[in-house]
């Protein structure tokens, strides 16, 4: 270590008004082009600058996760943004990269691929699984979580969910609630609190 | 996954806490529960190929140029480096950006101050950092803005930048102030970063990044979090 390192610049956070900005129409569907994942409501029409991404269909079984985000006092959270990332239906990574502002009910929902199983920490395969950042108002920086599916293999032995406190476990694992159905709730404090990661 | 190096983690010293007193809406958004140490896989390691330039769009690095007239307010462009904590360059990173304008209004529907909304200024750019990790682009300088956090609480005037970086870890968002802004000392979310790191946030006045007769130069750099060289497996 020859020369002093540069100092990290700090988070902040983005505030209430990243609707303009940052979820894209489509930004939600990682599977095909749609409207998806933006709150274009809250931007006069001549001001709404964002477009689609390109989507190409990626290998793997289509699923949705729907879920709510939550604060310390069970109040949906209208403002925030949720982010996914993941490889493909065949454990490989590309673009699947995706973003979901909430409702008003503080409501988000993805469609995607369930993901294939990666290799993790002493090549101990993991489970299926898809790492999430929530960014929002009140929020100074990411928080980071994971979201695995439930009936899917590995589970048991997932190194990660390894070093969850096993009460605390189920905040990570999606219901299935149909076929290719899912539903993750996002609680970012007190009872039902989900695991959050130093990433 | 032995051989894999992951990022350093997020220096505590830097960024600020996820609760913080001052800042009201952390008290019900912050985690009670300690994190858990997540050691860094193939998802963490991994981004968007070009930190995300080909999912965001193409380059949007003129806001003053997106209507039909010129917006009102201060021209000004803002340019630096986005490197790693080794000093290394990080190119092609997609740093998307937005503000207020000029009276310090967001074309938002939730933003309900009565300051006027410019119909020729927007506030939403992005950029792609080039092999050097250099950036810039045109803008106005955005007005402070009053907020409902504690009586006569004005933000300081500030421009929104977002980058994925080469990773699921090395994710960023901050804000970026500008030099001798007194609101700067009387606001939560800038005072809530540990004072050694708070002046990473604030752009300097920069003559040579000045365009004579069009525009005031700012310069304002960004540390993205390092390689971690030390081996984490048992
Ligand atoms: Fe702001």
């Amino acid at each position: 270590m020859g020369r002093a390192r540069l100092g990290q610049t700090p988070w902040q956070t983005v505030g209430p008004f990243f609707h303009y900005a940052l979820p894209q129409p489509g930004g939600a569907d990682l599977v095909e082009l749609s409207e998806a994942g933006a709150r274009i409501d809250l931007t006069p029409a001549d001001h709404f600058l964002l477009t689609p991404p390109p989507r190409f269909r990626p290998p793997g079984e289509i699923i949705e996760i729907v879920g709510r985000v939550v604060d310390g006092a069970g109040a949906p959270t209208p403002d925030a943004l949720v982010e996914i990332w993941q490889p493909d239906g065949e454990g490989v990574f590309g673009e699947l990269f995706g973003r979901c502002a909430t409702s008003d009910d503080g409501g988000y929902a993805f469609r995607t691929v369930l993901p294939g199983r990666t290799s993790g920490p002493g090549n101990a395969l993991q489970a299926a699984h898809i790492d999430v950042g929530v960014l929002g108002r009140g929020l100074l920086r990411r928080l980071v979580t994971r979201i695995y599916f439930e009936g899917e293999p590995g589970l048991d032995e997932d190194p990660v969910l390894g070093l969850v406190p096993d009460e605390r476990r189920a905040t990570l694992v999606a219901r299935r609630t149909g076929p290719g159905r899912y539903r993750f709730d996002i609680v970012l404090q007190g009872a039902g609190e989900t695991v959050f990661f130093d990433c | 996954m032995t051989s894999t190096d992951g990022y350093r983690r997020e220096d505590d010293g830097a960024h600020p806490p996820h609760l913080s007193e001052a800042y009201a809406s952390t008290a019900l958004r912050s985690p009670k529960q300690p994190l858990v140490r997540l050691p860094h896989t193939l998802t963490e390691i991994h981004g968007p190929a070009g930190g995300g330039a080909q999912l965001f769009g193409p380059a949007m690095a003129d806001l003053t140029r997106q209507h039909g007239g010129e917006p009102l307010g201060q021209r000004i462009i803002v340019a630096g480096r986005v490197r790693d904590e080794d000093g290394r360059p990080v190119p092609g990173a997609m740093i998307e950006i937005w503000q207020a304008n000029a009276a310090g209004r967001y074309i938002h529907a939730r933003d309900q101050w009565n300051a006027p909304i410019d119909p020729n200024f927007t506030g939403m750019g992005r950029v792609i950092t080039d092999e050097a990790g250099r950036y810039s682009f045109t803008s106005i300088r955005p007005g402070a803005y009053p907020w409902g956090n504690h009586p006569n609480a004005w933000r300081p005037a500030h421009i929104h930048l977002s980058l994925l970086g080469p990773a699921f870890a090395t994710r960023l968002v901050t804000q970026m102030y500008f030099e001798g802004d007194p609101l700067i000392a009387l606001d939560p979310i800038a005072q809530a970063v540990p004072a050694d790191a708070r002046e990473r946030l604030v752009a300097r006045f920069d003559l040579s990044l000045t365009e004579p007769s069009h525009a005031l130069g700012y310069a304002f750099d960004i540390v993205l979090r390092g390689r971690d060289a030390t081996p984490m497996e048992p």
